[in-house]
């Protein structure tokens, strides 16, 4: 029933996303704190990923309305890191999640 | 190790809440036992939205509204609504023959969160023949067309064997052309109703060596743009599935009567006693149903399986296959290729599959008065 996947904040993804991007969660997916196990979870249909802490920072700022550049900014920002590597971060796992049907580029 | 006091810690992810046996098609592999509960016996609202509560409660989820056929209870939308109001996850496991466009937009303003459609075949002609049920497919379409249109997401379903597996290519197809975001290619799995029917049912094996590599094909071709999951079939295995992830590990299943259940079958195998949420709470039948810590961990498997590196991956496949193809719940799972049984359920499954039997269509035993 339900397939139980981790995300890694550095997985593999396919690299065509543009930071002019604005990526959104597709009605059918939610994102919500899992208090009995704690941290933070995907639902997706048949499927529950569970986020590593990096993966929650991202994810929370995933609203439909800011471009992947802001997104980047902000956590650049937040956690006093360089952009060019948290882009790449980012981008690799947007990028995977949007292959796996579980976000949309708005 | 994993000892079934440490493995009673972890709460479920997932709940199968079978809201009835009743349901317009009669497949013959119904995951649903032989013998279907009647609708005087099922649950009431008030109950399955308290069950619903301490599922959320215990940290489940997601809850998958299943049946039989879910929209026959008229109260579908109240309890589609306790479970958006617990933050759980819901998912419509449905025949899509008997909800209107009235009744599906509200199941979305109520909260539903997706829709899994069954489909029985690819064609009205493989479809209706093994749902028996003239014009369901017709009925389908049109509901698949409704669900994407009212922004549902969407799921499509087929249980896979002897009389549908040349269809592999049309549902993908199918799928596509109805805007499903995923398809599930389940091979049949031999219990209940299928079990019945696997002389009917049992594809040969080169048929699904080849349907296999197909699924496969369409996967790595659609990637991005379908979803395709498959339940593989597994007498040909040499590996047992996972069944459930576990026994008691992750999920767990509610029957129209109230019974709960590690699995869909478990009820086949003696002397377990499951415990009924009319009477106990969910989170007690959970950690404290002796039936629920019976095969837990690995503490229960029998000695090649104890020494297998595979098991916390396959935990020992499943206890109900194996009390069905041996007689016996605590044997191996004799798919596997260390079971002593295994040669005779690869032969069992190749005569199965040359046999030409006609379905026992899934019903209600005949009415006995009481």
């Amino acid at each position: 029933m339900s397939a139980d996947t981790d995300i890694d904040s550095d997985a593999a993804g396919v690299p065509d996303l543009h930071e002019s991007d604005v990526v959104k969660i597709p009605r059918g997916v939610r994102l919500r704190e899992d208090k009995a196990r704690g941290g933070w979870v995907l639902l997706a249909p048949e499927r529950v990923f569970q986020l590593d802490p990096i993966a929650q920072q991202v994810l929370t700022r995933v609203d439909g309305e800011r471009d992947v550049a802001a997104i980047v900014d902000d956590l650049a920002q937040a956690f006093a890191a360089p952009r060019e590597r948290i882009l790449v971060d980012v981008r690799a796992m947007l990028a995977d999640l949007i292959t796996k049907n579980i976000l949309e580029v708005a | 190790m994993n000892t079934p006091s440490e493995a009673r810690q972890r709460p479920p992810i997932g709940m199968l809440a079978e809201l009835t046996h009743r349901c317009p098609l009669q497949c013959p592999y119904c995951s649903n036992p032989v013998e279907l509960t009647r609708k005087r016996e099922e649950l009431d609202t008030e109950t399955w939205q308290r069950v619903f509560a301490e599922a959320a409660e215990l940290g489940v989820l997601q809850v998958h509204l299943s049946g039989g056929e879910p929209a026959l209870r008229q109260d579908l939308e109240a309890l589609v609504a306790s479970c958006a109001e617990h933050g759980l996850y819901s998912n419509l496991i449905t025949a899509g023959v008997n909800i209107s466009r009235a009744r599906l937009e509200a199941l979305a303003d109520a909260g539903l969160d997706h829709v899994q459609l069954s489909v029985q075949g690819a064609t009205a002609e493989v479809n209706d023949y093994i749902a028996n049920l003239p014009g369901a497919f017709d009925k389908k379409r049109a509901f698949a067309a409704e669900v994407t249109d009212v922004g549902l997401p969407l799921t499509l379903n087929s249980v896979i064997h002897r009389a549908n597996l040349h269809q592999i290519p049309d549902l993908v197809e199918l799928a596509l052309e109805l805007g499903a975001r995923r398809l599930e290619i389940a091979h049949a799995q031999y219990y209940g109703w299928a079990l019945r029917n696997r002389a009917a049912l049992m594809p040969p094996r080169e048929q699904v060596m080849e349907a296999l590599e197909l699924v496969e094909a369409a996967r790595e071709r659609l990637k991005g743009k379908l979803v395709i999951d498959a339940v593989v079939p597994d007498y040909y295995a040499r590996l047992p599935k996972p069944c459930m992830n576990g026994w008691g590990r992750q999920s767990l299943n509610v029957t129209p009567a109230g019974k709960v259940l590690p699995c869909h079958a478990a009820e086949t195998i003696p002397g377990l006693e499951f415990w009924n949420v009319r009477e106990q709470a969910l989170g007690d039948i959970w950690q404290h149903n002796p039936a629920f810590n019976a095969y837990r961990g690995t503490d229960w498997m029998p000695d090649t399986c104890q020494s297998c590196d595979r098991r916390e991956i396959d935990w020992g496949g499943c206890r109900c296959q194996a009390l069905a193809l041996t007689g016996d719940a605590t044997q191996m799972d004799p798919v596997c290729e260390l079971s002593p049984y295994h040669d005779e359920i690869q032969t069992l499954a190749i005569t199965d599959s040359s046999r030409d039997d006609d379905f026992t269509y899934r019903r209600f035993a005949k009415s006995t008065p009481h």
